[in-house]
């Protein structure tokens, strides 16, 4: 087959097909960023810390539980998105009326801290998870093998974005909380309970990313550092999306992982920056990134 | 209210007083500066802790000579290591310092050794400029350093016949001498590299699109020139890929038995990989393993704690051999009597430390088990091939070590 | 949005007594002056010279960093790239080009002040998060510098970088002599700071963290004066991380990387955002605690975060604000 840029045709293929997949990834972690964002002012910062306790609570669900994969996927955005909300209500509420700022650092100090206590229970090297029966395999494209896993996780993630979107922009529940986002004491005074709305907004955010963590698990060493990597990128997504922009995120986080998965090919070294470069280019050229509004 | 925040302050003054305050001579005082809280906890950290202490209560216990062992935390930063390093020998009488993860806070602590005239006993720092451009006389590198773990996997695999390669390396030093190192035997061996891709660390968690560029080129062996989270990654990827259904072996340059453990048999059974202490091997290493283990709290024996064991020993031997005074005037001398005693301990056994300051030790291949062939959480790896331990390390004169030469 | 357009708004008790006072300080700030100098004096023979080293570097740093963020009300999240080019810079000076170690720290200084006339001149054209999501992509983008240039030594750093002779006369491998060069930093920085925040320029720049619009209409070129608040900032802290590397003989990664620049808001944070002495407080804090409670092991990063919890939600003026506070003076 013909080369482009050098590169043989069936591998670049290959490569824009995983840079999709992580693209998945970013999408879902960006998504709940995003909503919470977009609610609530608070830039997310555990939002590492909340996907890697997915993942270490689909490890906990199947060791002292035995509850295999599939449980894990419906019962760990429960368990998560449970304590998202007490955190939100005893802690993140109180900081509504501040700047971002404040927000920001009490989220990255919360992060800190569920690093910390997962590192001195589990140490630092990651627990093992293996991929679910159902499944393992790969199909085989002509071009490249794809594990049937990854592409699972595509279409897992796909849905995830597109429920979401609808939800907001599609219901009423939706009209409701973009209502709250304009002006919150007017939709009060129609009779929504809004910090409840707002509690739950939270709620649901953590619990996409605790998805993430358990669509992870199988597939990236789940270890207490695994958001951390993570979260700094994830945020970039956001930010290019433009801040609170659910569609800006969904696309941005696909894109972006096309975009990176493309460095990896030519300038591997240069694969975690330029995503920041992107970034800083966008900023300047467009104050509130590709999808948000000035 | 914010009495409390003074009272915070005037605590963390009078901690700083009560060091001054300890110190004045008293039991022979090592401190253990390792990864408490960061990535490398799990290979060193505690289970280092353990290895040294058990040392000096062997040696104590043997001898009665009372010897106090501390631990600090370097949280993988320069200046906080060399901090509590420096901090360790002007103030609170400590007279080495142990095991030493992280080849940036390693280098740092050996330079400051070398000004005090204290003793670094390196068992966590595999840099081979520890003991070569950068090495020091007042340095021991007692477990390992990537020239081993480069020969006897690189060497000893080509030899079996896995003779053409791809990398994948961490974009940093510690990679790039993996690589290096690697390339140069299996080249020597009359393998071919056909190439290598460097990824940044440590921002990636995806490798499958290094693992598809690798495969493009056809290799027998992926190289995987990493370490910790990032190898644990690579491997689950590379068998999520089927890449090893495929016929392609992985070699792990730097992986440990705690690897094995955390990845799990299934996901981790017939990979190669070097270190220089099981706790599985013979039967003096067993009854290490088997005394030590109360300290361990449920973990397995590491080589960093069979590193911090032995080093720890030798240099208590060469302190009561110089007497516990002179020991405590000048670590040189401590150190150049440990080059000159031949060690031997349950650990490593019979051994010798050079003039450089590396320890001569064997390099073994494992393999890591089946989930069949295990009895055991902990059994995991079965030995392979053994590199001796001459031609484990790199030979004194091109590690280019300054106070050699001279 | 609406109700946060200044960081510091809730930081600054009510500013009665300003501009008169010794020097531009209040009559507080000046016992308080005073106390940090009989402090700074005092110390070394109590304390461990190079853990106060240490800690004068980080709150030099912090100093410069709470100029930009309680000043002009602009929050830099990419401040480490200039500490830790700056360490980078010098070393490489005092130990490739054996330059004297002031010629080392002011080289230091000047290499992190032209990188933040560059970075300050793209970010200051955004505000409130934007710009701090601009300073991290800048710093992103340096540290992949460090990682990447040959001079840099990687992970390993720059190691054995040599105290030298100061003006090529008195050595200062002696931590005393080194601990009065480093504290003599460290009080000038600290005057210069205040100096500029005093002067009729700082003025200014409190206008445009005020309201900046009004600050332009009244004429002011709000967007020249940020650009040289910043690279004052990014200047000093560059000569913080070059002080520092000289200390310590080595320069690394860490000080490049983005928890560097989460620590110094940590320790600003902790201190005191837009305190004169806050900044000083917040880093012994920290880096006392980095040290001293090393021995807890993995428990350093709980305890970190509890702290910036408890600041963020009962004590957002920090430590030097609420004292103040309670005291109704300002420090």
């Amino acid at each position: 087959m013909d080369d482009i840029f050098g590169i043989p045709a069936p591998l670049l293929f290959g490569q824009l097909l995983l840079g999709l997949i992580n693209g998945a990834f970013y999408a879902m972690m960006s998504l709940g960023l995003a909503v919470i964002f977009g609610l609530l002012n608070i830039i997310n910062f555990t939002h590492g810390a909340q996907f890697m306790m997915g993942a270490f609570a689909a490890w906990m669900l199947l060791e002292w539980a035995g509850l295999n994969y599939w449980w894990a996927l419906i019962l760990v955005p429960i368990i998560i998105g449970f304590t998202g909300v007490v955190m939100e209500r005893l802690m993140i509420s109180r900081l509504y009326k501040l700047d971002h700022l404040y927000g920001l650092l009490l989220t990255f100090g919360l992060g800190l801290i569920i690093e910390g206590v997962f590192r001195n229970q589990f140490g630092s090297s990651g627990l093992p998870y293996r991929i679910p029966a159902e499944l393992q395999g790969a199909w085989d494209l002509g071009f490249m093998f794809l594990p049937i896993y990854r592409g699972w996780v595509v279409i897992a993630a796909l849905i995830l974005c597109l429920t979401t979107w609808l939800l907001i922009e599609k219901t009423r529940l939706g009209a409701y909380l973009r209502a709250a986002t304009e002006n919150a004491p007017l939709v009060q005074a129609f009779g929504v309970n809004v910090p409840r709305m707002v509690t739950l907004t939270y709620g649901f955010g953590v619990a996409l990313a605790a998805i993430g963590g358990v669509l992870a698990a199988p597939i990236y060493s789940v270890n207490p550092q695994m958001g951390t990597n993570l979260i700094i990128v994830v945020f970039a997504v956001v930010v290019i999306g433009g801040m609170g922009s659910i569609l800006g995120s969904i696309i941005t986080g696909f894109g972006l992982g096309i975009v990176e998965g493309l460095t990896k090919v030519f300038y591997p070294e240069a694969s975690a920056t330029v995503i920041f470069v992107i970034m800083a280019i966008v900023l300047l050229a467009r104050p509130a990134g590709l999808f948000g509004r000035a | 209210m914010p009495l409390q925040r003074r009272d915070l302050l005037l605590a963390g003054a009078g901690m700083a007083v009560a060091g001054a305050a300890r110190a004045q001579p008293g039991p022979l005082r090592l401190g253990v500066l390792t990864d408490m809280s960061g990535p490398y906890r799990d290979l060193t950290g505690p289970s280092s802790f353990a290895g040294a202490r058990q040392a000096a209560e062997e040696f104590s216990a043997a001898t009665g000579m009372a010897v106090e062992v501390i631990v600090g935390d370097h949280q993988n930063r320069p200046d906080i290591g060399a901090n509590i390093a420096r901090q360790w020998f002007d103030r609170d009488g400590v007279e080495a310092v142990i095991d030493l993860p992280n080849s940036a806070v390693a280098l740092a602590v050996s330079g400051i050794a070398r000004e005090k005239n204290k003793v670094v006993l390196g068992s966590g720092v595999g840099s081979t400029v520890f003991t070569g451009a950068q090495c020091s006389p007042n340095s021991i590198q007692y477990t390992y350093d990537t020239y081993m773990l480069a020969k006897g996997t690189g060497d000893a695999m080509v030899r079996q016949g896995a003779d053409t390669w791809y990398f994948i390396t961490a974009d940093y030093a510690f990679g790039h001498a993996l690589q290096a190192d690697t390339s140069h035997f299996i080249e020597a061996a009359g393998g071919k590299v056909l190439g290598a891709a460097r990824y940044p660390f440590p921002a990636t968690t995806d490798f499958s699109s290094f693992l598809l560029g690798a495969m493009a080129t056809k290799p027998k062996v992926i190289g995987l020139a990493n370490a910790g989270a990032d190898l644990v990654n690579c491997i689950k990827q590379a068998r999520e890929f089927g890449l090893l259904r495929q016929g392609v072996k992985l070699a792990a340059l730097l992986m440990t038995v705690v690897d094995s453990i955390s990845l799990g048999l299934p996901e981790a059974q017939g990979l190669l990989m070097t270190e220089s202490f099981y706790w599985d091997l013979n039967d003096r290493t067993r009854a290490f393993s088997e005394r030590v283990r109360g300290k361990l709290q449920g973990r397995v024996t590491t080589a960093s704690c069979a590193g911090c064991y032995g080093a720890t020993l030798h240099y208590l031997k060469a302190v009561k051999d110089l007497g516990p005074a002179r020991a405590r005037a000048s670590g040189l001398e401590v150190v150049e009597r440990m080059k000159a005693m031949p060690t031997d301990d349950d650990a490593f056994g019979p051994g010798t430390i050079r003039a450089d300051g590396r320890k001569l030790t064997p390099g073994y291949l494992f393999q890591v088990k089946s989930p069949a062939e295990s009895r055991g959480p902990f059994d995991v790896h079965k030995l392979v091939a053994t590199t001796s331990a001459e031609a484990a390390a790199r030979p004194l004169a091109e590690g280019g070590c300054p106070f050699i030469r001279s | 949005m609406a109700d946060s357009t200044t960081i510091t708004a809730n930081a600054i008790p009510a500013p009665a007594e300003e501009a008169h006072g010794i020097w531009g300080f209040s009559r507080a700030q000046f016992g308080a002056l005073g106390v940090m100098l009989v402090f700074l004096a005092i110390a070394p023979f109590v304390l461990y010279p190079v853990f106060l080293m240490k800690l004068l570097c980080f709150a030099l740093f912090a100093c410069a960093f709470n100029l930009l963020i309680g000043y002009v009300g602009l929050l830099s999240f990419g401040h480490a790239a200039y500490f830790g080019m700056g360490g980078y810079l010098a070393g490489h000076a005092a130990k490739v080009w054996g330059a004297t170690p002031e010629l080392a720290i002011i080289i230091g200084g000047a290499t992190a002040a032209a990188l933040g006339a560059v970075a300050g001149w793209v970010a200051i054209r955004r505000q409130g998060i934007y710009f701090a999501m601009i300073t991290l992509a800048l710093a992103q983008m340096i540290y992949f510098v460090c990682v990447q240039a040959p001079f840099t030594g990687g992970e390993d750093g720059i190691q054995a970088i040599p105290r030298g002779s100061l003006l090529g006369v008195v050595s200062l491998d002696r931590d005393m002599a080194m601990y009065w060069l480093v504290a003599g930093i460290f009080i000038l920085g600290f005057l210069m700071i205040h100096r500029i925040i005093h002067s009729p320029y700082g003025m200014v720049l409190k206008s445009i963290r005020e309201n900046e619009p009004r600050a332009t209409s009244l004429g002011y070129r709000t967007d020249d004066y940020k650009l040289l608040a910043f690279i004052l900032s990014a200047g000093l802290a560059g000569v913080a991380g070059a002080t520092k590397s000289l200390v310590f003989g080595i320069a690394t990664l860490t000080d490049v990387h983005w928890s560097m620049s989460g620590e110094v808001v940590l320790m600003t944070l902790v201190g005191g955002l837009g305190t004169v002495f806050g900044p000083v407080i917040g880093a012994a804090v920290i880096v006392t605690m980095q040290n001293y409670l090393a021995e807890l092991g993995a428990w350093v990063t709980v305890i970190q975060g509890v702290i910036f919890v408890i600041c963020v939600l009962a004590f957002r003026r920090g430590i030097v604000g609420e004292i103040g506070n309670w005291l109704k003076v300002k420090l």
